[in-house]
C-alpha cells in the first residue's frame, strides 16, 4: 500500500497518525493503570477512560495551551492531553511525592496548574460550577482562554448544571460544557435518569448553542469543539456539546456492570471501537499501515512500562508532608496541633 | 441469635419495616438497578418493586427535597446518600427545612424522615470521599443523629428511627458494612432507643467516649491497655443526638478521668462538644484534663502512608490514656 500524504479535516498525515498514538497510549496507560490496581499498587477508587479515548482526544485537540479543562474523576486521559507528563499521572495513582498532586490527590485528583488542567473533581457536578467561575476570570481580564468544562451524563442531572448553565449564557462565559455522555452514570442507563432524550432541550432552555457530535469519531469531534471553542473566544458565549460515547469497563474497578448485558459491551466494542474506527478511516485514506499502528502500540507500551517504573521507584511522601498546603498561610492552626495541657508552674 | 453483617442487618430492619407499613419507601442513587452501592439495598427492588424501591437520577438536593416533601404528604420516607461526603449537596434542605418545619410553623409538620449515608475514610478514597461530618449536623437543633457501631444496632436503631415521628440522620461506615456481630433471629422483633448510649466494657481507670467505627479501635486499646493494668470503661454513645450524657457522667464518677475518641476532625466538632459538656456538668469528678483523639486536621491524604497517619488509631488512643492515667507501679 502507497502511504499518500493527504489531509484529513485540515489535518496532515504527522497530525493525524500523532492522535491515533495519544488514543493508543491513554487506553495502554489505562489498562496499565488496571493491572497495578490488581496488584495493590494504587488504591481508593479508580475509573478508567477506556472506550472514550477519541471523545478526549478530539475535543482536547482543538484547544490551545492556555485554554483551561476542568474535569471529573476521570480524569487521567485528559490528564495527559493537557501535557502533564504521563510519569506524574501514574505517580499520582501510585500515591507518590512525585505525583502531579504530590499523591495527596490520587486517581480522582490529578491537577497541574502549569497545563491548566483544574482536576480532578469527584464530587460530581462540582466542574460545572468551578469551570464557570474560570470563564468569569478569562472574561473579565479580557484573556483569550476557554474553559473546558468535562462532565458526564449524570453530571447534568445535579443542580450545579442548571445553575452553571443559565449563568454562563446570562454572561456570555467563554466556556464550552462538554458532556461525554457514555451511556451510564454509575449503574444508571442515561435513558433511566434523563426525562428527555438528548441534551439539546435543556440547552435551547438557557438559549444556549447546542452540538451533538459522535464521540467515537475523533475528527467530528474535533471540528464539533473548534467551533464551540471559536464561539467562545470570539465572545458568542457557551456552548453545549454532547459526545455520545460508551465506557468499555464497569464504572470503576469495584463495579461489576451487573446493570448491563454482556451482549451490548461486546456490540460497542467490536462495532464502535473508537481507536479501531479511526485506524480505518486513516486506512481508507492510505494514510496509515499496520507497521505504523504496530509502532504505535509498541511505543506506548514502552512509555506505560517507563511509567509504572517511575512510579514504583519514586518515594512515598514524607511524613512531615501530611501538615504541607492546608493553607498558605497556617501557622495558627499548626501551633497548637499537637500540644498537650500546659501545666499551671 | 444469629451472627450476620452490619449491611444485613440493615437490610433486614428496612424490608421488616417496610412490610409492617406501606407508606414506608427507599429512594436513592443506585440503589435498585445497581444493587445499592454497598450492597445494603441489594433484593429489596426484587421484593417492593419500583413503587417502593426508586432510583433517582444524580441528585442529591432533590432526594431530600422529595423525602421532606412526601413525609409532610404524609409517607415515611427512607433517603439514601451515597455516601455523607454527597450530603453537603442537599445540606441546605436538612438544616433550613427538616430541622426547621416543626418548631417554625407552630409543631405543626411532622418529618419522618430518615437518611442514611456511610461517612469515614480508610479506604484511599481521597480527600473529597472520606470525610466524617456528623459534627455539622449534630450542631443543628431540630435533628437527631445516630452512628451505630454493630450489626444488632444497626438494625434495633433503623427500625426505630423509620418508625420515628422526626427527621434523622443515620450514620453508617464505609468500613463498617462487612463487620458481623449477634443479631436475634429473623421474626424476633426488636428495637434500639435512639437516645441511649451502652458500656461495651466495664473498667475503673478511665472512660473512653465513642462511637461508629472508633468504638471498635477503642475496644481494642482497651484490651492492650488491660495487659498493662489500666481498665478502660468504653461508652459507645451510639446516638450524638441526643446524647446520653448521663451515661457518660455515671461512667466519669466511677473513673474520674475521660478520653474522647472519634474519626472526624478536632476543632469545633462531635467531640469537642462532648467534652464541654462534661466540663460543664462533671467538672467536679474529673481528676485530669480530658484527652481527645481525632483524625488529624487536614484534608484526607490519598497516599496511604498519608492517610495511616491522619486516621486516629489504636496507638493514639493508648497514648492519650497513658497521658492522664496515672502508670500501675512497675509498668512501663
Ligand atoms: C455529588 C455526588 N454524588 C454521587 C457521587 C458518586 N458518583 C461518583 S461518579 C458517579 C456517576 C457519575 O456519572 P457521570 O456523570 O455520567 O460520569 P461518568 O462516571 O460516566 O464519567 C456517581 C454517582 C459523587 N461522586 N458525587
Ligand atoms: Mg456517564
Amino acid at each position: 500500500m502507497a502511504i499518500r500524504n493527504v489531509t484529513l479535516a485540515g489535518l496532515d498525515r504527522e497530525q493525524l497518525l500523532h492522535m491515533h498514538y495519544q488514543m493508543v497510549l491513554i487506553r495502554r496507560f489505562e489498562e496499565k493503570a488496571a493491572e497495578e490496581y490488581t496488584l495493590g499498587k494504587i488504591g481508593g477508587f479508580l475509573h478508567l477512560y477506556i472506550g472514550q479515548e477519541a471523545s478526549g482526544v478530539g475535543a482536547l485537540s482543538a484547544l490551545r495551551p492556555e485554554d483551561y479543562v476542568v474535569s471529573s474523576y476521570r480524569e487521567h486521559g485528559h490528564a495527559i492531553l493537557k501535557g502533564i507528563d504521563p510519569k506524574a499521572v501514574m505517580a499520582e495513582l501510585f500515591g507518590k511525592a512525585t505525583g502531579c498532586s504530590k499523591g495527596r490527590g490520587g486517581s480522582m485528583h490529578m491537577y497541574s496548574a502549569e497545563h491548566n488542567l483544574i482536576g480532578g473533581q469527584a464530587i460530581v457536578g462540582a466542574q460545572l460550577a468551578i469551570g464557570t467561575g474560570i470563564g468569569f476570570a478569562s472574561q473579565y481580564e479580557g484573556k483569550q482562554s476557554v474553559v473546558s468544562v468535562m462532565f458526564g451524563d449524570g453530571a447534568a442531572d445535579e443542580g450545579a448544571f442548571h445553575e452553571a448553565l443559565n449563568l454562563a449564557s446570562l454572561w456570555k462565559l467563554p466556556v464550552v460544557y462538554y458532556c461525554e455522555n457514555n451511556q451510564y452514570s454509575m449503574g444508571m442507563a442515561v435513558t433511566k435518569a434523563w426525562s428527555v432524550s438528548s441534551l439539546e432541550p435543556r440547552a435551547a432552555a438557557y438559549g444556549m448553542a447546542y452540538e451533538r457530535v459522535d464521540g467515537m469519531d475523533l475528527l467530528a469531534v474535533r471540528e464539533t469543539m473548534l467551533r464551540a471553542a471559536e464561539r467562545a473566544r470570539k465572545g458568542e458565549g457557551p456552548t453545549l456539546v454532547e459526545s455520545v460515547t460508551y465506557r468499555f469497563r464497569g464504572h470503576s474497578m469495584a463495579d461489576p456492570a451487573y446493570y448491563r448485558t454482556r451482549d451490548e459491551e461486546a456490540r460497542w466494542r467490536s462495532s464502535r471501537d473508537p481507536i479501531a474506527l479511526f485506524e480505518a478511516k486513516l486506512k481508507e485514506n492510505d494514510i496509515i499501515t499496520d507497521d505504523d499502528i504496530a509502532a504505535a502500540n509498541m511505543r506506548a507500551d514502552e512509555v506505560v512500562e517507563e511509567c509504572a517504573q517511575f512510579a514504583e521507584e519514586s518515594p512515598v511522601p514524607e511524613p512531615d508532608a501530611l501538615y504541607d498546603d492546608v493553607l498558605a498561610d497556617g501557622t495558627g492552626a499548626i501551633a497548637w496541633r499537637n500540644q498537650p495541657s500546659t501545666p499551671r508552674d | 441469635m444469629r451472627t450476620i453483617t452490619y449491611r444485613d442487618a440493615l437490610r433486614e430492619a428496612i424490608a421488616e419495616e417496610m412490610r409492617r407499613n406501606d407508606r414506608v419507601y427507599i429512594m436513592g442513587e443506585d440503589i435498585a438497578g445497581y444493587g445499592g452501592t454497598y450492597a445494603v439495598t441489594k433484593g429489596l427492588f426484587e421484593e417492593f418493586g419500583e413503587k417502593r424501591v426508586k432510583d433517582t437520577p444524580l441528585a442529591e438536593e432533590i432526594i431530600i427535597g422529595t423525602a421532606i416533601g412526601s413525609a409532610i404528604g404524609g409517607l415515611r420516607p427512607i433517603a439514601e446518600l451515597m455516601t455523607m461526603n454527597f450530603s453537603l449537596l442537599a445540606s441546605d434542605l436538612i438544616i433550613n427545612s427538616a430541622a426547621k418545619f416543626r418548631y417554625m410553623f407552630g409543631g405543626q409538620p411532622s418529618i419522618p424522615m430518615v437518611i442514611r449515608m456511610p461517612g469515614g475514610g480508610g479506604a484511599q478514597r481521597g480527600a473529597q470521599h472520606s470525610q466524617m461530618l456528623e459534627s455539622m449536623f449534630a450542631h443543628i437543633p431540630g435533628l437527631k443523629l445516630v452512628m451505630p457501631a454493630t450489626p444488632y444496632d444497626a438494625k434495633g436503631m433503623l427500625k426505630s428511627a423509620i418508625r420515628d415521628e422526626d427527621p434523622i440522620l443515620f450514620v453508617e461506615h464505609e468500613l463498617l458494612y462487612s463487620v458481623k456481630g449477634e443479631v436475634p433471629d429473623e421474626g424476633e422483633e426488636y428495637t434500639v432507643p435512639l437516645n441511649r448510649g451502652i458500656v461495651r466494657r466495664e473498667g475503673k481507670d478511665v472512660t473512653l467516649v465513642t462511637f461508629s467505627r472508633m468504638m471498635h479501635i477503642c475496644l481494642q486499646a482497651a484490651e492492650e491497655l488491660a495487659k498493662e493494668g489500666i481498665e478502660a470503661e468504653v461508652i459507645d454513645l451510639r446516638s450524638i443526638r441526643p446524647i446520653d450524657l448521663d451515661l457518660v457522667l455515671e461512667s466519669l464518677r466511677k473513673t474520674n478521668r475521660v478520653v474522647v475518641a472519634e474519626e472526624g476532625w478536632k476543632y469545633y466538632g462531635t467531640g469537642q462538644g462532648i467534652a464541654a459538656l462534661i466540663y460543664e456538668h462533671g467538672f467536679d469528678w474529673l481528676d485530669a484534663p480530658i484527652g481527645h483523639v481525632t483524625g488529624k486536621d487536614v484534608p484526607m491524604p490519598y497516599s496511604k502512608s498519608l492517610e495511616q497517619l491522619a486516621l486516629p488509631a489504636r496507638n493514639d488512643v493508648i497514648a492519650a490514656v497513658k497521658a492522664i492515667v496515672p502508670q500501675p507501679a512497675g509498668a512501663r
